[in-house]
């Protein structure tokens, strides 16, 4: 398509023509939920059902869904943060402790059982987590460990796909020569992956702690199993407010009650450490999703 | 010495891959510790609430991998025609960046998008004669609303996938194809598409394991819609009533069984048949 314009037929017109429609209304269809999602919580509800979806409310409004949010069961929704934040980040160092040296050995030492625990990791790796939930579930009942931050943190911390992805990082980007060329020196097998192989590891480091933190930042499933309560994470909190929004729950007779507004601020609050991620880290991402998709 | 590396990740694949599992199965073959067979498995098939449930999520698969399959395979093919090297690397990253959002605020989040009282796009609900989230969640839409939602949130890794699948293409082949002629739809047709086979493939199987597991999308739904979306919609959310409204473990284990056997057959196949093993 790289033709001067004025050298396109009428037919190549049109079918760039489409192409870029069909592009607009998918970037349309990603951000436009998005957009409407950052303004809303400037909006009181009834802004929020008379007025144009796409006009910022005001500040002073945004304030007031604040207040409203956070004295709901008396700042509730911190609690849920906090622990999702607690969860996520304990979760996320015991994955990097277990993970990076697992990755390491499977790809550069030899060990017996070596292929199998590769092929039990891919296989792992590729059962969708939600899968064993219940499993789990009715594993940690059996060990008295529901309602505990254990119950959540542990299963967290078992990320298959961390492991998977440090194995191939290490495998295409360390040579053994190197490794081998340490342990002449000397260097006991430790210090070979402390000295050597560590100090290379950052990207991978940091690749595996995004998908470890952001998918258990967005789990719902498990922690809403084994964590019940003032316990639980900020997703499965979120479900609760909605409960407590008339507009979705018009029998609803709890005393405080919930806008509209105040639940997407909370929808917001509770997706934006992610985002903010996610905006900061795309290089990585996309370098990450190609490993991880394509498996070469 | 390499065991010691991995002896602590070998210990959480036991507890939490290979335990819960055996445990699982342990629990779907007993009752009350003695071995019963297959009753808990007939006692589920029995219950009025597991067909239905199945033939949700099987409409449900239907409809989202379709929509996944087409959209994904136009949209990657689409964003790599695109000259503009910036251009191209932006529209990626904004069909990625609802993938920041899943479990339970992406529903949160469509929870408003789909009540035509406060939408962003009520003109396009009411076009289409909704005038409540109710109706628009109807049980017969739902594999629709719940694909769109998954769609949303999961698409633009898979395009961020397919791309790169593309980029593997050398560009020879791609020169060659245009000296000989062949207009971009054919070109598509008949080089990329193929070559993308194998990771289409990869995200079909994927995506069939993850869309079995449906939970959080109809649990939310049900819960914003006044009962329309039942409680029992989904295999995992019955899975979840046996375990926390009957007390029944072993009702619970059995359905959770069915599941994971599709989704490990699904993973076992792919890694020895899809070639992922090879490397290894």
């Amino acid at each position: 398509m790289d033709r001067p314009a004025g050298a396109m037929t009428p037919g190549q017109w049109m079918g760039r023509a489409v192409a870029i429609l069909i592009l607009v209304v998918f970037v349309l269809f990603f951000v436009v939920p998005l957009i409407w999602l950052v303004l809303a919580p400037t909006k009181t509800d009834r802004q929020l059902l008379l007025e144009v979806p796409f006009a910022f409310g005001s500040w002073e409004t945004l304030a007031a869904n604040w207040n409203s949010l956070m004295t709901f069961q008396k700042g509730l929704i911190w609690t849920w943060l906090g622990n999702s934040a607690f969860y996520c980040v304990a979760a996320l160092c015991i994955t990097l402790i277990i993970s990076i040296p697992a990755g390491y050995a499977m790809a550069l030492t030899e060990f017996r059982g070596r292929k199998a625990l590769l092929a039990a990791t891919l296989i792992v790796m590729l059962v969708p987590s939600t899968a064993l939930v219940l499993p789990i579930f009715l594993e940690l009942s059996a060990v008295r460990l529901i309602g505990n931050p254990l119950a959540a943190i542990l299963p967290f911390s078992f990320f298959p796909f961390g492991v998977y992805l440090t194995y191939i990082y290490f495998s295409t980007a360390v040579s053994r020569d190197l490794l081998d060329a340490a342990r002449m020196d000397g260097a006991n097998e430790f210090q070979v992956f402390w000295k050597i192989a560590m100090p290379l590891a950052t990207p991978v480091i940091a690749l595996v702690g995004f998908f470890n933190f952001t998918g258990n930042w967005n789990n719902y499933f498990l922690p809403y199993v084994t964590l019940p309560g003032r316990k639980a994470p900020i997703q499965v909190g979120l479900a609760e407010l909605l409960s407590n929004v008339p507009a979705f729950n018009p029998t609803n007779a709890a005393s405080t009650t919930i806008s509209l507004s105040a639940l997407a601020l909370a929808t917001l609050l509770a997706i934006a450490p992610v985002l903010i991620v996610f905006l900061f880290a795309q290089r990585y991402l996309v370098s990450g999703m190609t490993a991880g998709g394509t498996k070469e | 010495m390499g065991a010691a590396f991995v002896s602590l990740y070998t210990l959480f694949l036991l507890a939490f891959g290979v335990l819960p599992a055996l445990y699982a199965i342990y629990l779907a073959f007993t009752k009350k510790g003695a071995f019963v067979g297959f009753d808990n498995f007939l006692k589920v098939f029995k219950d009025y609430r597991f067909w239905p449930a199945v033939e949700h999520v099987g409409i449900f698969l239907i409809v989202w991998l379709v929509m996944l399959v087409l959209f994904v395979v136009l949209l990657a093919l689409l964003v790599h025609s695109i000259g503009i090297r910036w251009l191209s690397n932006s529209t990626r990253f904004i069909y990625y960046i609802p993938g920041a959002l899943a479990g339970a605020s992406s529903v949160m989040l469509w929870l408003f998008v789909l009540d035509p009282t406060v939408s962003p796009v009520a003109f396009l609900l009411k076009a289409f004669g909704f005038e409540s989230l109710v109706s628009v969640v109807q049980v017969d839409r739902l594999p629709f609303v719940l694909a769109v939602i998954a769609f949303w949130t999961g698409a633009g890794g898979w395009i961020v996938v397919m791309y790169g699948a593309l980029n593997n293409i050398p560009k020879e082949v791609l020169e060659a194809a245009k000296v000989d002629g062949a207009g971009p739809i054919r070109t598509a047709w008949s080089i990329q598409i193929p070559l993308m086979r194998k990771w289409i493939a990869y995200m079909v199987i994927m995506s069939f394991a993850g869309g079995t597991q449906l939970f959080v999308e109809p649990r939310v739904l049900s819960q914003a819609s006044r009962g329309v979306v039942g409680q029992d919609y989904s295999l995992n959310q019955l899975a979840f009533l046996y375990a926390f409204k009957q007390s029944d473990f072993n009702g619970s284990a059995a359905i959770s069984l069915m599941l994971l056997v599709v989704a490990l057959a699904l993973s076992v196949y792919f890694v020895f048949k899809g070639g992922l093993f090879e490397r290894a």
